[in-house]
């Protein structure tokens, strides 16, 4: 693993980020003032509702989008493009993955571009991640040949072929169905703890974030910023079932839950 | 992505989600095609036997076949048509190529795009006829002034395609290369430049019948070979049969070149017809 810092220590630290777009008649404030400070190796959920801005986040983050003041900084050193160590997955699959390429020449994408390694390697490579993900037997398939899963499981596998520290991750499983993005949320969770690498998963809905994190953090409706910010302290390994029957699995629900609702004015409007 | 105005929608069609060419598509409404054509050649077989038209200008079917097969046969027409092929496909080539990378350099760099967008819009209306006497009197009468006739009608469609390809890559797309810190040649080669040849194709294929056109009409202003000036000299020494056999060569010709074409466009954008039938 490349440049790891130790656990416990902050591996991106995000300082009074702001973000204004121009638009017509104005301008938007998509951050307003956001503090935040991820540690090495942790599982970290960015949770909000639509438009709070949390997609900009992980894109200043991933050092796609810059912002408009504040920064960004991976270590010791200032985001200002995507730094080597840091990837990014994003939701839209079919986009994202090339389709004039196969399983393997997508895994194998951004391994070609390090000069360190030999041909052989980056073949071993991409094979033991295509195992990873379990899609051996699929190395010669195109990606609009596999379903939204599989999909999606070789851009997670393209991801962590490089050994990134930090996997950056914006609605990953938001466009699969729900037994689907239950198999993926195993997969991702067995991933990280097997390969340890940090996780900033930004998801609209709070039982994932719940399920899979060590930490949530809800952001405000735009203009961004963090509202509540906890550590998840469910026992580990988690289970699709019994940790979601936990009572404080449920307690957890209902904090984040309730904070977005107050938020977005929610109230509940059936007679007693 | 629209930062820059396109500089010709027309011309630079969108490439058809669907296969130009199915095998077995149905073998039963070409075969009434295939029909249609023996009954038109019927029709002309009786007009010219009544004598419909003057005989001299034009001969029954049955004979133009004959003397086309006699020239076959001979040697004159394959010799003709090996130097036509010749400098069609090195103007074609030449023209591709050019056309490929100024469409890179203009889609690319902004810079290069207002250079070039004036001059390209000039140029590109010029029917190649009107410039050919200028060009006979730089390069001659020779081949080299052909090949240049050829590539410079070339260049256009498929710089325009390429630059529209260019323009149109997924956005996310080029950030998945940025988050993988690809770019510059690798980042041409491994995303832009696939991502591109839908368009690319659909501006060669337009360009394949464009050099058709201008290797005929530029054999016919001057040459002392070729199947262009095959035709017109049959005309000129009233040899009609052989000048219609020489339209007939030209349209056997055209049709296996498109046939080619579209076989290896098949092959070569099979990951396209299965991702765009896959998002529909």
């Amino acid at each position: 693993m490349a440049s790891m810092p130790a656990p416990g220590t902050a591996v991106l630290r995000v300082s009074n980020l702001h973000k204004r777009y121009a638009a017509a008649g104005g301008a938007t404030v998509a951050l307003n003032g956001v503090d935040l400070a991820i540690e090495a190796g942790s599982f970290v959920s960015i949770v909000g509702p639509s438009g709070c801005g949390k997609s900009t986040l992980l894109q200043i983050m991933a050092g796609l989008t810059t912002a408009t003041s504040g920064d960004v900084l991976f270590g010791t050193t200032r985001v200002e493009d995507p730094p080597r160590d840091v990837v990014y997955v994003f939701q839209q699959y079919t986009r994202s993955l090339f389709p004039w390429k196969t399983v393997e020449g997508n895994v194998a994408f951004g391994l070609e571009n390090k000069r360190t390694l030999s041909r052989d390697e980056i073949a071993a490579r991409t094979r033991e991640m295509i195992g990873l993900v379990k899609l051996t037997g699929f190395e010669r398939h195109y990606p609009w040949q596999l379903s939204g899963g599989m999909q999606q499981r070789v851009a997670i596998a393209r991801a962590l072929a490089c050994r990134p520290a930090v996997l950056l991750m914006d609605e990953p499983f938001s466009a699969v169905d729900a037994l689907t993005r239950a198999g993926l949320q195993e997969l991702l969770r067995s991933l990280w703890r097997e390969l340890a690498f940090t996780v900033v998963f930004v998801t609209h809905d709070v039982d994932e974030g719940v399920y899979l994190s060590g930490r949530v953090v809800a952001l405000t409706r735009a203009p961004g910023t963090v509202a509540i910010d906890i550590p998840i302290d469910l026992p580990s390994p988690r289970d699709q079932i019994a940790t979601r029957a936990l009572p404080a699995y449920l307690d957890y629900r209902a904090r984040l839950l309730a904070q977005l609702f107050a938020d977005e004015g929610l109230k509940s409007t059936e007679a007693a | 992505m629209s930062d820059v105005a396109p500089i010709d929608r027309q011309q630079a069609a969108a490439p058809s989600a669907q296969r130009p060419a199915r095998a077995g598509w149905s073998w039963n409404t070409r075969l009434i095609g295939v029909a249609f054509i023996g009954l038109l050649l019927v029709l002309w077989e009786i007009a010219a036997a009544n004598a419909i038209f003057p005989p001299m200008s034009f001969p029954r079917v049955s004979a133009i076949l004959v003397t086309w097969w006699q020239l076959v046969v001979s040697g004159e027409l394959p010799g003709e048509v090996v130097s036509s092929l010749w400098r069609m496909f090195a103007g074609y080539f030449i023209g591709v190529a050019l056309g490929v990378g100024l469409g890179l350099l203009i889609g690319y760099v902004r810079f290069f795009y207002n250079l070039l967008e004036p001059i390209t819009e000039m140029l590109r209306p010029i029917p190649s006829p009107a410039y050919l006497p200028i060009v006979i009197l730089f390069l001659g009468i020779d081949d080299e002034m052909k090949i240049f006739m050829i590539a410079f009608a070339t260049l256009f469609p498929v710089l325009l395609n390429t630059y529209s390809g260019v323009r149109s890559v997924d956005p996310i797309q080029l950030q998945t290369a940025r988050t993988f810190g690809v770019s510059g040649r690798r980042l041409l080669t491994q995303v832009v430049l696939p991502a591109a040849s839908p368009y690319i194709f659909t501006g060669m294929r337009v360009s394949l019948a464009v050099a058709l056109i201008v290797m005929v009409i530029s054999e016919m202003v001057a040459a002392s070979s070729g199947i262009g000036y095959f035709i017109l000299s049959a005309q000129r020494g009233f040899k009609i049969r052989d000048m219609f056999a020489g339209v007939l060569t030209l349209a056997l010709l055209g049709y296996v070149l498109n046939r080619l074409f579209l076989a290896i466009e098949n092959r070569v954008l099979a990951w396209h017809y299965g991702y765009t039938q896959q998002r529909s």
